[in-house]
């Protein structure tokens, strides 16, 4: 009997102690959490791979396909364009967006009083909702001769530029706009490593005859070369990603110059109801991006340690 | 969920701006040594340069900073007619005040903006639910299984937002198990928002700096782990807590894509989503007033909370390191 009693004994002392000691209400506490992240993060996630294997419209039940909607996308002949796009808008954003904020900010961290305003102003577009600012510009970029860019530009007699409507300038013009709105918080990034910058290492720099340009290629851009490389590679993610703004401006015209991949996605899914091929063309994207975030990662864990 | 989750968010934090205290400290710095020396100021070149490059990188900045939004003004108070004929010029035809409160009555971007606020709060209250619970669990009670779901949810930190779009769109129009269908609720918005791992890992993180010492003294004390919450470890994470209010605010305030997807109901929509919509049917004038509105909320807060606003983004970048 003592032999038998003891184990269930045991068992329902070791339930009143993990009550006890708070086993109970960790489980409350950690509820929302852990059903939030099943709904609507790890569900979706582990649902993404299911469905890229099965035929799915929403009106007939699933069923599984196999790889046909991998062979589906990778030959979709509009593919190599969309994907040429989004490479053609990493480039560019890399162009016009990667050096315009880092002299920024070198300039205004080097302002003692009035760098402030410039910090405020720069960063104004960025408080601008995304959407309205994409409105206003698609306004500006008029193709007429009485278009505000086209008539300044008149001033120096240049244009009229046909700007979103031309297949060429289309994707420029894009990605100027996002420039733009991006330029100032990026600015603001790289000013705050600016504050760690080891500013004795001029004093250094200057004895050693040292002149302005190349004490900030020699002493400034190489310690805040981490998050350089950061901002580097959460530009390419983001940039990869990018929906809004081919979608709002041209809806991926003129001649399928500005679809991007996402845009690719977006038709699957909502215009032709292809949840199939949509989830199967994301996953293969997000194999691509989990790449470049993992080497963020390690970098950030590198450079945050440092 | 937005289109971009990780790059958004931590971008966003990245906004580490200079804290005011810390500006300030970074001026002294400057003061006694920036890259150009007091020697360096001497010379022709750059005292003269300097002030050169300083007043035309102003001109630039004033242009494209202010530039866009003085124009949606004029332009927001100007006929059709003029808008679309002289882009430049000031109000050939007189300044139509009334644009504005028709924008507001035609084009309804009272309810519009109303609907934004809706969804930002209400993504604001779920994720603050859920980020704070969630890291206390994890940082606080530290259960055995505790890691494992610190592993799952750093995991998702990794995977680009665009793998769970198109699933995450099924979810909302039948949720597993419940069947419910969310789509046209502003649950739709307010729930993914909550399953951000940036905005749970962040606030463990700031948890975990929390002395241990003051919650075993709490813990003698005989307080529960619910009093441990509400009255010790919440009150002790306002910095925290403001942050990242602040960037699911931004956030929910700018999102496009998932709304669209997820509030097809007129009625429901943001103004982000509005705009677009009613562009097409939708005088110039009208359009161009209704813009200023929805700009004028977030540009003048920016400016009124400027300073709070850089220190509170700023602190998460400390955070981060």
């Amino acid at each position: 009997m003592a032999l038998l009693s003891r184990p269930a004994d045991q068992s329902r002392r070791g339930v009143t102690t993990w009550f006890r000691s708070g086993g109970l209400s960790s489980i409350i506490f950690a509820l929302p959490l852990v059903l939030t992240f099943l709904y609507f993060s790890w569900g979706p996630i582990v649902r993404g791979l299911v469905l890229s294997f099965q035929k799915n419209n929403l009106i007939a039940a699933p069923e599984w396909v196999g790889w046909s909607n991998f062979s589906y996308v990778l030959t979709d002949p509009q593919l190599p364009q969309a994907t040429i796009n989004t490479l053609y808008f990493a480039l560019l954003a890399l162009i016009f967006g990667f050096p315009v904020p880092l002299f920024l900010a070198v300039f205004i961290s080097e302002l003692r009083k009035t760098g402030w305003i410039y910090n405020v102003l720069s960063y104004l577009p960025a408080v601008v909702p995304p959407v309205v600012a994409i409105l206003l510009w698609k306004f500006f970029y008029d193709p007429g001769s009485s278009g505000l860019f086209n008539t300044v530009l008149g001033w120096f007699g240049l244009g009229p530029f046909a700007w979103l409507n031309s297949s060429n300038l289309a994707m420029p013009a894009i990605v100027l706009e996002a420039t733009w709105a991006g330029a100032g918080a990026t600015a603001i990034i790289y000013l705050a490593a600016l504050t760690g910058v080891r500013t004795d290492l001029y004093e250094a720099a200057e004895l050693d005859g040292a002149g302005i340009w190349r004490r900030v290629w020699h002493v400034t851009i190489p310690q805040i070369r981490g998050i350089i490389l950061i901002m580097l590679l959460l530009q390419l993610i983001g940039t990869f990603q990018v929906f809004t703004e081919p979608f709002l401006f041209t809806g991926g015209g003129p001649d399928n110059a500005t679809t991007t991949i996402l845009l690719l996605i977006y038709r699957y899914a909502f215009i032709n109801g292809d949840f199939g091929a949509a989830t199967a063309l994301s996953v293969l994207l997000a194999l691509v991006l989990c790449v470049l975030s993992v080497v963020y990662h390690f970098l950030t864990r590198r450079w945050s340690t440092t | 969920m937005t289109s971009l989750p990780i790059t958004e968010q931590v971008a966003g934090t990245g906004e580490e701006v200079t804290p005011a205290g810390q500006r300030k400290r970074r001026t002294v710095e400057a003061e006694e040594r920036g890259i150009i020396s007091t020697a360096d100021r001497q010379r022709p070149l750059v005292r003269y340069g300097l002030p050169t490059i300083q007043v035309l990188l102003f001109i630039g900045v004033v242009v494209a900073g202010v530039g866009p939004l003085l124009w949606l003004f004029k332009s927001g108070v100007s006929t059709s007619q003029d808008i679309l004929q002289g882009p430049l010029s000031l109000w050939p035809s007189g300044i139509q005040w009334e644009n504005i409160p028709n924008a507001w009555n035609q084009v309804q971007i009272g309810s519009y903006l109303g609907n934004t606020a809706i969804i930002a709060i209400g993504s604001l209250v779920t994720t603050l639910f859920v980020c704070t619970t969630g890291a206390f669990v994890l940082s606080v009670l530290r259960p055995k299984w505790g890691p494992v779901i610190t592993g799952l949810v750093l995991a998702t930190l990794f995977l680009p937002g665009v793998i769970s779009l198109v699933p995450l769109y099924l979810t909302i129009l039948k949720m597993p198990v419940f069947g419910w269908n969310l789509q046209n609720t502003f649950w739709a918005v307010w729930l993914p928002q909550a399953a951000g791992a940036f905005n749970i890992l962040v606030m463990k993180r700031y948890f975990d700096s929390i002395p241990r010492e003051l919650i075993e003294a709490a813990r003698i004390d005989g307080a529960s782990n619910l009093r441990l919450f509400t009255a010790l470890i919440l009150p002790m994470s306002k910095p925290i807590l403001g942050v990242v209010s602040l960037l699911t605010v931004i956030g929910s305030w700018k999102d496009y894509l998932w709304p669209l997807l997820v509030l097809p109901d007129p009625k429901m929509q943001p103004i982000s989503v509005a705009l677009p919509r009613v562009a097409d049917t939708t005088e110039i004038s009208l359009q161009m007033s209704a813009m200023f509105l929805a700009v004028l909320v977030p540009v003048v807060l920016f400016l009124i909370f400027q300073k709070q606003f850089l220190r509170g983004v700023g602190m998460s970048g400390g955070i981060k390191e």
